[in-house]
């Protein structure tokens, strides 16, 4: 469940990105604004925002609640006792910080494989290159469960099934279509004469790499990373087949919580669990999709 | 100051293929010490390919390039002395002007302050004091292309390379720069390689020019020698207008394939036959009656410091610039003052030349 609504945070925050461009084409064409199209609008808005922030209303107003039954709208009594009991439990703080743990571990590992890949599919053409491009995707064209199973057979036999290591490279599986992809795009729109030039004033191979290539990839490489991190972050399935009983991650923890725990406790797990999609999401938009960087590249 | 060892530049028997193409085949051409020498050619005719090959950016499959005497054709670009000016100026966008420049100085480790120094020079020579800490972006096309040209030129290369450096300004600034460039290098005293197929460009800054065809020089020559006796049939139609006619030669006069006699001081035989015979429209003499071929005006048209005649001359067609004053007859008699015979594509005869009107 909170997979799925955070991959809808994600998106959300993509799209306002491209906003101002529909908004000038609907200026444009000031006749189509009568009285019904804007009661039409105002209707399809409203649904749309019962249909999407209703839920993570009522999931804060949950994780506050004390005593809420049926006929009353709003919660008779608050409380933050439920913060403090998810906090003082054992095992529900040690999976938060198990989280942190992994999704920040596995980012990193993706970047360090996929970034120098991303870098040769951009400017290599080497034979295959399409197909191995492509079939990045594999991963996420299979039901992930049916992958996750067969990979636990993997796994039992080389003794991966509970281990570290064997939830990191979980992990990493869902992670390696966004860290080869986006970077690849990254690094196929910096023109190779900006390397050539750099080559020309006597930068080596690596320096050209590291003060030319590098710098202008970045925004894409963070967009990339943020992305990853958050997949890492929400990973369920498979965390949970290869990590239990030693390694429960804050989504895999949700599968208990909804069912042994009040509700409220899942609630305010919940949103623990959405902080980072918010809080990463944000900071994309404001330092990475806007700003400096994105203007340098109008440059030809 | 920007100071240079003007330092000569030797392309020996140099090939390359590409995609299974041969792009440049065994060109020869020696660049003189100090000279601003222009590739000139249509696209695809190796120009571009010749000058990525002097900077390092390809590897010549055969011969050398040597740049005072010593053999650079297999050094990496950041170990040969050239430097080049980019197409589109590849100027970094994450790095300020200042920065742009410096860059390169960095790199050798020099002390901050020589490094400023030098910085401020260079852009104090392109004149673009004003603008040392905006970013590219922020900067107009021309001062992008200054900021180029400064960027190669402080690292003092032993030969500049310039990839037609002024096709993505607009006309007016395209004058204006390519003056500039000329100014400087000649003020530096720098040896350079000038990619360009606008022969104008070429024509009026080259102390030398080299027009490429098909991956080989088709001359090598000053710009007047250029003008005056194309060397080949190509070079003739591709630098300046020409009229062309299959016709023969007679003592002072050449007679088009229909017949036409047109008169022109100074021909002779040359052994006879037909000839390609190549005249420039500023040799066509247009006068209102007299003596001359008969020519018929079909179109009239104002260049402003000239005037363009298309004429119908015999069965073929001639064009003539004459002073936009002229008033003409709809019928004038021609006379060619000057004309250049080619056979097979090559110059026959490299007439005596005549004082232009």
């Amino acid at each position: 469940m909170s997979a799925v609504e955070h991959q809808g945070v994600a998106l959300g925050g993509l799209e306002a990105a491209e906003l101002p461009v529909a908004r000038t084409n609907r200026r444009r064409r000031p006749d189509m604004r009568t009285f019904g199209m804007k009661l039409v609008g105002i209707v399809l808005v409203v649904v749309l925002l019962v249909f999407m922030v209703g839920p993570l209303v009522w999931l804060m107003l949950r994780a506050f609640s004390g005593l809420w039954q049926f006929p009353q709208f709003l919660p008779s009594h608050w409380t933050l006792a439920w913060w403090r009991s998810v906090f003082d439990d054992k095992s529900l703080a040690h999976s938060i910080r198990l989280s942190f743990e992994f999704a920040p571990i596995v980012t990193i590992a993706s970047a360090c494989i996929c970034l120098p890949a991303a870098y040769a599919f951009s400017r290599f053409n080497f034979p295959g290159r399409r197909v191995l491009l492509v079939s990045l995707f594999a991963t996420n064209a299979f039901p992930k469960i049916g992958l996750y199973i067969s990979m636990a057979g993997v796994f039992y036999s080389l003794n991966l099934m509970g281990t570290f290591l064997g939830v990191v490279i979980v992990q990493l599986i869902g992670t390696i279509v966004f860290m080869t992809w986006i970077p690849t795009a990254a690094f196929s729109a910096i023109p190779r004469s900006l390397e050539e030039a750099a080559r020309d004033v006597g930068a080596g191979p690596l320096r050209v790499f590291f003060r030319v290539t590098f710098p202008l990839a970045a925004p894409g490489i963070l967009v990339a990373m943020i992305l990853s991190f958050l997949v890492a972050f929400d990973e369920a399935q498979g965390t949970f087949l290869v990590g239990i009983p030693n390694y429960i991650t804050m989504p895999t923890e949700m599968y208990t919580l909804v069912l042994n725990y009040p509700e409220q406790a899942a609630a305010v797990f919940s949103i623990l669990l959405a902080i980072p999609s918010v809080v990463l999401m944000s900071f994309a938009r404001k330092h990475v999709m806007g700003g400096k960087l994105a203007e340098g590249f109008q440059i030809r | 100051m920007i100071e240079t060892q003007p330092a000569g530049l030797l392309i020996d028997h140099v090939s390359k293929d590409l995609g299974g193409r041969t792009i440049v085949s065994d060109m020869q051409l020696e660049v003189h010490a100090g000279e601003l020498t222009c590739l000139l050619g249509p696209s695809g005719c190796g120009k571009t390919t010749t000058l990525r090959m002097i900077g390092g950016f390809l590897q010549p499959d055969g011969g050398e390039i040597l740049i005072d005497g010593s053999d650079v054709s297999r050094l990496p670009p950041e170990r040969r002395p050239t430097a080049m000016v980019f197409q589109n100026y590849a100027l970094w966008p994450h790095m300020t002007v200042f920065n742009n420049v410096a860059f390169g100085l960095k790199l050798r480790k020099l002390p901050k302050n020589e490094i400023r120094e030098r910085v401020e020079n260079v852009l104090e020579l392109v004149g673009l004091t004003h603008h040392v800490h905006s970013y590219p972006a922020r900067i107009s096309g021309g001062e992008q292309q200054r900021v180029a040209l400064a960027r190669a030129l402080v690292l003092e290369p032993k030969v500049l390379l310039l990839d037609e450096p002024l096709s993505n300004l607009d006309a007016k600034l395209r004058v204006r720069v390519r003056e500039d460039i000329r100014e400087i290098q000649q003020r530096i005293g720098i040896t350079t390689v000038f990619v360009t197929h606008d022969q104008d460009e070429a024509l009026s800054i080259s102390d030398r020019i080299a027009v490429m065809s098909g991956g080989k020089v088709e001359q090598y020559a000053d710009p007047r020698t250029l003008y005056r006796e194309p060397a080949t049939h190509f070079v003739a139609s591709f630098v300046g207008a020409m009229n062309f006619y299959s016709a023969t030669v007679q003592d002072g006069a050449i007679v088009l394939a229909d017949g036409t006699r047109v008169s022109c001081e100074g021909m002779a035989p040359n052994g006879g036959g037909e000839f390609e015979v190549g005249v420039r429209p500023e040799d066509v003499e247009v006068t209102a009656n007299g003596d001359g071929a008969e020519a018929t005006v079909l179109r009239e048209i104002p260049r402003g410091h000239y005037k363009e005649l298309v004429l119908k001359l015999g069965g073929d067609e001639a064009r003539a610039f004459v002073a936009p004053e002229l008033t003409t007859s709809e019928q004038p008699r021609i006379r060619f003052t000057r004309a250049v015979l080619y056979r097979d594509g090559v110059l026959q005869q490299a007439e005596s030349p005549v004082a232009v009107r």
